[in-house]
């Protein structure tokens, strides 16, 4: 690997250290006067809400913006990063959260992408080599597979790990993580903290953001907490609470329990699956939803959750088994299931649930056009009328109905597709990783808006990879396995303990 | 990337929409083409001359209005003028036989709209990318049109028929009055309908309009079928100005329309783009044409011509675009 320093874990001098960066785009200040210090083999962690400007200052460190102003220094020595080659000189590397790897290329290609060793022929690529230095890289970090598969057949955790090994391979001395637990199951989550601590042994400085409080606490060293640009503070984890890491954040308390009025008599029956199969994995699924009910659907990532709610939407074919919504069996496409009162916010906004370079407005009424102009004659005043409704509702943080959505925030563009579902008056709202990379402020509200639903009178499944919001926020829950319910928890036996034993693998 | 201090800061957006902002620059590039061409030229001011300009921009317009609605969903309908040979062909054939006019209109509409709706089954149900299954089209409507007239020339139409296509209405050609009716159905349609909402939609990101309730095959296959419809209307226009059919009078169809499309600022991309600023496409592609025409410039650089006008329309497009976001 890199013939790099001399490591010391106690080392005073920081090995890389940013002073007084501020950087601005027109009309804000991304970054005000921060300063920022990595020791070697620490890590980091960078909290703040989304917008507090972690990953300006992130582009900041890899050379992708050039701070207007402040400065660094490399094991104390001044230096400019200017650019991304200046960056890589420097052994910054970033994962971001939307991988860089080519799909049709295989593992030791991607590592070694654009630094191929050359073979006798000129333009060749010495093969031998390329898997043998592969190999060696991957081992490094532990990871055992294959370096000829190609990267299109790896799940997210293991181009993660591809990801990671090509730092690795360009001698990365500080290593910039970017949510990367964000995509992986508990299982992938943990061996990727393994994969941590061996690269801390090795000296690697690793700045880590997260949004997961329970990642701060079990992996950071120390805590950078940025707020509307600023460095509100420096900690270390002993020294503080979750509680007031989140108030530093937010600058204002934050109820993380996520309150609710649970429902004591829950409603009249709103769905039932039947033995459900589906071509996509799903097999003998049983559900049922009652109205005032928050259900949980939980398990490993890959599962099959976001399958079952594909399923029920009608958006993947169902090979047999019954849905009856609402008294009635039902089949068919998306637009029957969500005229009938069904609704599907999916995992990914960006690509599922949202077009992007329309406006909110646009956005807010598309699922309720029939409803909003039954004679089939679109009005943009009175389709304004109602979007501000929803905006003022859901409380978008929008400088106007007007505004495209892919320029909102996560939380908001969140907000925006729940409020298209809101337009048409569904009755069932399935819920796909509702707060994935949503600020905890924001996330706090999506809960209090699902509470509300439900409370009057409509029902609510919702998916999610964190336990811990299953467990505060749901009625009851399901826990599914490789493609199967394992299991149902009542509100008494939800615990995280009980849902990870039940979507564990049989070992 | 964003963030909710800068979206606050931001101004929003201004009072025009984006799709007003880019009607009004082509409006503008239309009108500044215009005060060129009546500088350098006395006769492209005459009476006779722009009611020319007009009668051959809507031949344009016909064909790139229906075509506009395929490119909002991210479609490409490249069979448009094979369509036209067709339908045109047929259409004749109707005319000579029975000898009406009207059973002639109807079947040439038909014609079109069944090879549209065609189109649309290749790419809803069989998921074949339009651009490939329109591009079949092209050959198999061809293959089609070539066998069916065998080298003959259809010729010679009833006069009341070739009033459609030569004919004056108080003084104004009577394709101008068509041009005027549907540049007004097809803005309605787009913009005031909720079929036209979901159109864009669906352009704007495919996935997210079938998660969201859209009945996006069903509204694709509206939308090819339109575009077929339109292609069989152009070609009614066509047999009766020329007062005659031949199997290959579609070939130089197609490209211009396209042409048009681009020009008239929709994106290649879907979602975006008006069926009025595809009429100030077509627009522009004939005032240039014409203009060169006066100005005595060879035909022979008219492909070269439009060529970079597209490319400079979309260049500047995209520009504006990526400005704003």
């Amino acid at each position: 690997m890199s013939d790099a320093l001399p490591i010391e874990v106690t080392s005073p001098t920081p090995l890389l250290e940013l002073r007084g960066i501020s950087k601005e785009f027109p009309g804000v200040k991304a970054l005000d006067d921060v300063s920022f210090a990595v020791y070697p083999g620490e890590v980091h962690m960078l909290l703040g809400e989304n917008g507090a400007g972690k990953s300006s200052l992130m582009k900041v460190l890899c050379g992708a913006y050039r701070a207007d102003a402040g400065e660094f220094y490399y094991n104390g020595e001044k230096v400019a990063i200017s650019s991304t080659a200046d960056a890589q000189k420097l052994g910054i590397a970033v994962i971001f959260q939307e991988f860089s790897l080519v799909p049709y290329l295989d593992i030791a290609q991607n590592i070694f992408l654009g630094r191929e060793p050359k073979g006798r022929i000129p333009g060749t690529i010495d093969r031998r080599r390329i898997l043998a230095d592969a190999r060696r890289v991957l081992d490094t970090i532990g990871f055992d597979i294959d370096p000829s598969t190609t990267v299109d057949k790896l799940g997210v955790a293991q181009q993660q790990m591809v990801e990671i090994a090509k730092a690795i391979s360009q001698n990365a001395r500080i290593l910039v993580m970017d949510e990367p637990t964000a995509a992986l199951s508990d299982r992938e989550t943990e061996l990727l903290f393994a994969l941590i601590a061996r690269l801390k042994a090795d000296g690697v400085s690793i700045v880590y953001i997260s949004h997961r409080m329970a990642e701060v606490f079990a992996l950071g060293d120390r805590i950078t907490v940025l707020r509307d640009g600023r460095r509100i503070d420096g900690v270390k984890p002993a020294d503080v609470s979750p509680d007031q890491l989140v108030r530093m954040m937010v600058g204002r308390n934050v109820d993380m329990t996520y309150p609710r009025n649970f429902a004591d008599k829950p409603g009249e029956l709103l769905l039932e699956v039947k033995g459900l199969s589906a071509s996509t994995g799903i097999s003998d699924i049983n559900i049922e939803v009652r109205r005032g009910e928050i259900v949980g659907l939980c398990g490993l990532v890959g599962s099959g959750r976001s399958e079952v709610a594909r399923a029920i939407f009608g958006a993947d074919p169902v090979t047999s088994g019954e849905i009856v919504f609402d008294g009635k069996t039902i089949s068919g496409e998306p637009d029957l299931a969500a005229r009938r009162g069904i609704a599907l916010i999916p995992e990914s906004r960006k690509s599922e649930g949202l077009a992007l370079l329309r406006s909110v407005s646009d956005n807010l009424v598309v699922s309720a056009l029939k409803k909003l102009f039954p004679s089939g004659l679109f009005d943009q005043r009175s389709a304004q009328r109602t979007a501000d409704g929803l905006i003022r509702q859901l409380r978008i943080a929008t400088p106007s109905a007007r505004q495209t959505v892919g320029l909102l925030s996560g939380g908001n563009q969140q907000k925006v597709v729940i409020g298209k579902w809101l337009a048409a008056g569904s009755k069932l709202f399935i819920f796909d990783e509702p707060t994935r990379g949503i600020d905890i402020g924001a996330k706090s509200e999506i809960f209090a808006l699902i509470d509300r639903l439900v409370a009057e009178g409509a029902a609510a499944l919702m998916i999610s990879s964190e336990q811990i919001e299953i467990c505060h926020v749901c009625d009851r829950a399901y826990v599914m396995r490789e493609g199967r319910i394992a299991g149902h928890l009542t509100r008494n036996e939800l615990t995280e303990e009980n849902i990870v034993r039940l979507g564990m693998h049989h070992a | 990337m964003t963030d909710i201090t800068k979206e606050a800061l931001m101004p929003p957006r201004s009072f025009l929409s984006q799709d007003a902002i880019q009607v009004f620059y082509r409006l503008l590039a239309a009108l500044l083409i215009c005060a060129v061409l009546a500088v350098l030229s006395d006769s492209f001011l005459s009476l006779g001359n722009i009611l020319n300009v007009l009668r051959q921009a809507s031949l344009t317009f016909f064909i790139a209005s229906g075509l506009t609605l395929v490119v909002l969903t991210a479609g490409l309908d490249l069979s448009v003028g094979a369509n036209v040979a067709l339908s045109a062909c047929i259409a004749g054939t109707v005319i000579h036989k029975t000898g009406s006019p009207a059973l002639g209109i109807l079947t040439g509409l038909a014609c079109g709209g069944l090879v549209g709706l065609l189109n649309g089954v290749m790419v809803t149900a069989l998921r074949i990318p339009s651009f490939i299954a329109t591009y079949g089209m092209l050959w198999v409507l061809n293959g089609l049109t070539y066998w069916y007239m065998a080298g003959e020339t259809l010729h010679g139409f009833p006069a009341g028929f070739r009033q459609i296509g030569s004919g004056y209405l108080l003084g104004l050609p009577i394709p101008v009055y068509l041009l005027l009716v549907f540049l007004g159905i097809g803005t309605f349609f787009a913009q005031r309908t909720i079929w036209g909402q979901e159109i864009y939609a669906i352009g704007a990101n495919p996935v997210a309009a079938r998660l969201s309730g859209i009945p996006v095959a069903r509204r694709l296959l509206l939308v090819y079928a339109v575009s077929g419809t339109m292609a069989g209307l152009a070609s009614i226009i066509f047999l009766s100005r020329l007062n005659s059919a031949e199997a290959d009078i579609g070939e130089s169809l197609t490209l211009p329309a396209i042409a048009a499309v681009l020009i008239g600022g929709t994106s290649l991309f879907g979602g975006v783009g008006t069926v009025f600023g595809t009429f100030i496409g077509a627009l522009i592609l004939t005032l240039v044409l014409n203009g060169m025409n006066l100005l005595s410039v060879s035909a022979n650089w008219q492909p070269l011509v439009t060529g970079i006008i597209v490319i400079l329309a979309v260049w500047l497009d995209m520009k504006t675009r990526r400005r704003t976001q």
